[in-house]
């Protein structure tokens, strides 16, 4: 059953797995179920009446031609609840399949809980798997780089503190090109705003820093951000289950926020940075809501378009579709803020169906194109249904508010050679907002 | 003592009329003044490049780049500078004589003089105080610290290269401390938060023994107990004696040397203080889920606040404890256990007079800045620095701008 | 023998029954407080949202996407918690041990609607052998299980009709109702218990704190 599923090489799986003794594999498990969990775990597995339901809520399952190995009951059963039947007694090869499903076969979008009559966040089952996978050192290669780089440098890419500060000074100057009095304001304390992003942007998409400079002039808002480790509001930490970096990094980002003395943190177009920061970083540190306002892009655009901020010049022309992330429209409700912004934006749009909170997951996010190269096949394989919603819209533009979902959907649309575009909404802004002549000249 | 030799006469002066500095330069940058009131300045742009104004007068320096421009406590100014595509510090107005590819994170020691940043040059990191750099560089540095002296540096330094995702060799550890450019020896797989002990002599740092195991490394010496996590450690003043948070089967703990100091656990336990005579300890802590309060010597206060809860501040008496608070999204500052009536959209960290008697803190309201003092503001101004008490406590220093004016103010305590 | 499954066998049953039913509910209560991160985010408004999207039917777009499902499996539950309930038979040992009744259902929907209970079971027990999802994580235990709950209404279908003799049937009827009520709190069958609960708490999870739908 389970053989037909295709083993994939990872050195992040294949070689702590050798050093596995079956009493750590029990100390570690028993550890998890006794001390880590309480309610939740145990009565959802005493809930769960393996009706099935939740099925067709997956997109692996989907994509993958109705596959019972991979409805999300049958991945739950092939990890917690055997670990639960067995006690914990259970081996290394054990241990790594259950780390190929829970880190590579499920992206934690949760679609699967609003599937499930009695609402069992079988997420939370598959993130408690991969805590106990990370215990016992068996997290996919790629994914546990990423979180070993959050905990040296408090950033997912290894960016220096120089190469990050340097990277803001020159899109400041970038930006000045377009707006003479541009800028990106660094360490000023009092700021309304503190405006953070994940480390892809000043390592491989600079130009949306300078973007967000130009756009932040042209709404006349104060806003910062910071020149100390803490600016990067992304978090693979917390899905390669090593919460305890997960919080050390989520600290560090509220308390630079906390230091700057600003009102809200902005954050750029991202949805499991928006997850970390706003409900399992505080979680953990032991905040039931974030000590600060925290403003995902979609709500902040939104805001900016429909009090008058910013205003649109010439809509795109182009047909858009869109990508509804996660984690901040199943995660926030920003459903409808994100078809205001389209609607003012783009000329012609079409929805994916389904959509909103139902719509499929990019395949991406929840640490799935974290796990690195040798896991993409299987990701474009779990993520047929994607394409093929995407290509129904007929579509042109794909717009993602998320980096995963872009980067996710620009691989399915390589993939599947569907030769769309993706863009963020940030990019759809600089196409279609009104930047005054009089700032243009400013200080010229 | 802070302030000794300022003005304390009770007067207003109008220092510099912004409006003209707006005029004369394209383009300004944040306003900054110094700590006594005297000056004010900000990065502007000149013919060639950018400078520093102050008050009337201008650096003759161009440079390229100039930012993060502060003033130290005793109120000397400086600024990071790009100069011939090479960076540097300039102090008041005179740049120093090494150059770097990069150097930034300034910090000042406790001493309120001696400046330390980290460099990169020739693709190696350092820490440079007042222009004497490491002589030896490292692949890189996140954390650094000065001692109280000035006279010794200590960061957390990368030890070997790794190879792209590479886990197996970080696992190894290649993370370890360097103290004035010399590197313990042992590794670890992170090292964060240095400190130094009063004399500058021990350097302590949190560690991670395993993947999921934390400790303190002291001098290089790990704590023979380890942690399921631990938060920045800190020395007991006048002593070699360590304490850190520490997580404890699921528990934070206040633990010393590896012992538990308090009999309490908490569900979160940070931000650590000494009082001024090292007698008496505060610390941010969590009873309950999402509710935070001040625990001073194990016992927390009965108040506790939903939102956040800042680093504990000591009167110098070290018998009071003040504290800035935010709950139901309103800011305020907590003196001994009890909140200000009045909240504020934003405030500052609460200063104590010499005589512990009195508090003040900066505050926001509505877009405008006041004077909060003993929890009652006072006039609102367009832009506000943090005041401060005089040495003998009878008068407050305003630092405002009022009308586009930058004004230096002594009002009597009395009068407020 | 029928004596004792009369009397003590029933108030054991129901002893069992609600006692095991209290203890999973508190327990989970205090389970929950341990969890730290359950009670504070539970709202009334935004649980019983939710559970009335889910008790309602074709309320979730999962019920829309398969009707026919849907609306027998809700006939399902309603005849299972239904039919026992209001049977004239049952509420005549009420009346005559505790002195109280209520209104009973025509002997003939009676018989219909355990009819349906127990051929919906069956075909329950058939998806779980014929949907390959389903069959892959069923286990000998769920059979069992649903044979707990089609047996009292099986015997008492025989009892009702006289089919063999109804001396032993009505006992066999006795003991595997008795079954049937021990088995909730202790089985996947606490389903019934909890379902409030961990719909409840899913529903504040997306409505209160996530500002998002669950059905």
């Amino acid at each position: 059953m389970r053989e037909d599923v295709e083993r994939v090489a990872d050195v992040g799986l294949d070689e702590p797995i050798k050093k596995l003794t079956p009493e750590r594999i029990e100390k570690t498990v028993n550890h998890v179920l006794d001390n880590e969990c309480a309610a939740r775990l145990k009565v959802y597995l005493d809930t769960c009446v393996r009706c099935g339901l939740c099925a067709e809520a997956c997109h692996t399952y989907l994509s993958r031609d109705k596959d019972p190995m991979f409805a999300p009951v049958s991945k739950v059963k092939n990890t917690i609840w055997e670990l639960v039947k067995r006690k914990g007694k259970v081996d290394g090869e054990f241990i790594r399949n259950m780390a190929q499903i829970a880190f590579t076969e499920c992206g934690a979008c949760r679609r699967c809980s609003m599937y499930c009559p009695f609402g069992i966040d079988i997420s939370y089952l598959i993130m408690t798997a991969r805590r106990i996978c990370a215990l016992l050192d068996v997290v996919p290669q790629y994914l546990q780089d990423t979180t070993n780089s959050h905990a040296a440098t408090s950033n997912q890419m290894w960016v220096q503190q120089d190469e990050w500060i340097d990277t803001l000074q020159w899109q400041e100057e970038d930006a000045l090109l377009e707006i003479p009095t541009a800028r990106i304001p660094l360490e000023k304390e009092g700021a309304d705003i503190m405006y953070s992003v994940i480390a892809p942007e000043p390592k491989i998409l600079a130009q949306l820093l300078g973007n967000i400079a130009i756009i932040m002039r042209v709404a006349g808002l104060d806003w910062t951000m910071p020149a100390t480790d803490g600016w990067d509001n992304s978090n693979m930490a917390m899905y390669s289950g090593d919460f305890e970096i997960m919080g050390r990094v989520e600290r560090l980002h509220w308390e630079t926020a906390a230091r700057l003395k600003v009102k809200k943190i902005v954050m750029g177009e991202c949805g499991h940075a928006f997850r970390g920061a706003v409900y399992d970083g505080p979680r953990w540190l032991g905040w039931q809501f974030p000590p600060i306002q925290m403003v995902h892009a979609i709500e902040f655009y939104y805001d900016l378009i429909s009090t008058g901020k910013i205003k649109i010049k010439q809509k795109i022309k182009e047909h858009v579709t869109v990508q509804d992330p996660c984690n901040t429209v199943r995660g926030r409700g920003l459903g409808d803020k994100l078809r205001y912004i389209i609607d003012a934006t783009c000329e012609k749009f079409t929805d994916m169906a389904p959509n909103q909170e139902h719509n499929y997951c990019c395949a991406a996010g929840g640490g799935v194109i974290n796990c690195g190269p040798p896991w993409k096949r299987s990701r474009m394989i779990s993520n047929r249904i994607k394409a093929e919603q995407i290509e129904r819209t007929g579509a042109d533009i794909v717009i993602t508010p998320c980096h995963n979902c872009h980067s996710g959907i620009e691989d399915i649309i390589g993939h599947y050679k569907l030769g769309k575009h993706v863009k963020f909404i940030s990019e759809i802004l600089m196409e279609t907002m009104e930047i005054p002549d009089e700032m243009r000249g400013e200080g010229a | 003592m802070v302030g000794e030799n300022w003005d304390w006469e009770p007067n207003k002066k109008q220092v510099t009329d912004l409006e003209i500095i707006r005029k004369k330069y394209s383009r300004v940058d944040e306003l900054i003044v110094s700590p006594n009131g005297e000056k004010i300045a900000a990065p502007v742009k000149v013919d060639g490049g950018f400078s520093a104004f102050y008050n009337e007068d201008v650096w003759p320096e161009t440079s390229e780049l100039l930012w993060n421009l502060r003033f130290t406590p005793e109120g000397r100014l400086y600024g990071l500078a790009r100069i011939d595509d090479q960076w540097t510090v300039i102090v008041d107005g005179t740049p120093w004589k090494e150059r770097f590819e990069y150097v930034w994170s300034p910090k000042i020691a406790a001493n309120g003089k001696s400046l330390g940043l980290i460099y990169k040059r020739e693709d190696a990191y350092g820490i440079v105080i007042d222009d004497k750099p490491w002589e030896n560089g490292f692949l890189a540095i996140r954390d650094y610290c000065l001692s109280p002296d000035g006279k010794n540096s200590a960061a957390t330094v990368q030890m070997e290269a790794l190879a792209e995702a590479d886990i197996e060799h970080f696992a190894r550890g290649v993370w370890s401390v360097a103290v004035n450019g010399s590197a313990w020896d042992k590794k670890f797989i992170n090292a964060w938060s240095p400190i130094f002990n009063s004399d500058g002599s021990k350097v302590a740092a949190e560690m991670r023994s395993t993947m999921y195991e934390y400790s303190i490394a002291v001098n290089g010496e790990v704590w023979p107990v380890n942690y399921g996590c631990v938060w920045a450690p800190l020395f007991r003043p006048g002593t070699d004696s360590v304490l850190t948070p520490a997580r404890d089967a699921g528990k934070w703990i206040l633990t010393e040397n590896g012992s538990p100091v308090w009999d309490k656990k908490f569900n979160q336990l940070w931000h650590v203080v000494f009082s001024p005579d090292g007698k008496k300890i505060a610390a941010v802590a969590s009873e309950e889920f999402g509710r935070w309060t001040i625990v001073v010597d194990g016992k927390p206060w009965k108040k506790s606040w939903s939102d956040f809860v800042d680093k504990p501040v000591f009167s110098s008496d070290g018998n009071r404890v003040a504290v800035i608070i935010k709950d139901k999204n309103r800011w305020t500052i907590a003196v001994d256990g009890q909140a200000w009536s009045q909240d504020f959209d934003m405030i500052w960290d609460p200063v104590f007079s010499a005589d512990s008697q009195h508090i003040v803190a900066k505050a926001e309201l509505n877009g405008k800045y006041c004077a909060v003092i003993d929890g009652k503001s006072s006039g609102f101004y367009d832009q506000l620095w943090e005041p401060l008490f005089s040495p003998d406590g009878k008068n407050v220093l305003l630092k405002f701008v009022e009308n586009n004016v930058y004004c230096r103010q002594v009002i009597p305590l009395s009068q407020l | 023998m029928y004596e004792f499954s009369r009397g003590p066998l029933v108030w054991i049953a129901f002893a069992v029954f609600f006692g095991g039913s209290l203890y999973r509910i508190i327990s989970t209560i205090i389970q929950s407080k341990k969890d730290k991160v359950v009670l504070p985010y539970m709202k009334w408004k935004f649980s019983l949202r939710s559970i009335m999207h889910w008790i309602m039917p074709l309320g979730s777009v999962n019920m829309r996407m398969r009707p026919a499902f849907t609306i027998f499996s809700f006939l399902f539950h309603i005849c299972l918690l239904a039919t026992p309930l209001l049977t004239l038979g049952h509420v005549v040992l009420f009346k005559e041990s505790w002195g109280f009744d209520w209104w009973t259902l025509p002997a003939g929907l009676s018989t219909v609607m355990t009819l349906f209970v127990i051929c919906g079971g069956i075909l329950f027990g058939l998806r779980r052998i014929a949907d390959p999802t389903v069959r892959l994580v069923s286990s000998f235990s769920d059979f069992v299980l649903l044979a707990i709950v089609l047996g009292p209404f099986i015997t008492g279908l025989l009892a009702y009709f006289q089919v063999f003799e109804y001396q032993t049937i009505i006992i066999l009827h006795m003991w595997s109702g008795a079954l049937w009520l021990c088995v909730v709190p202790f089985t996947r069958m606490v389903h019934m218990i909890m379902f409030p609960l961990t719909r409840g708490y899913m529903g504040c999870e997306f409505g209160y704190v996530r500002n998002a739908r669950d059905w």
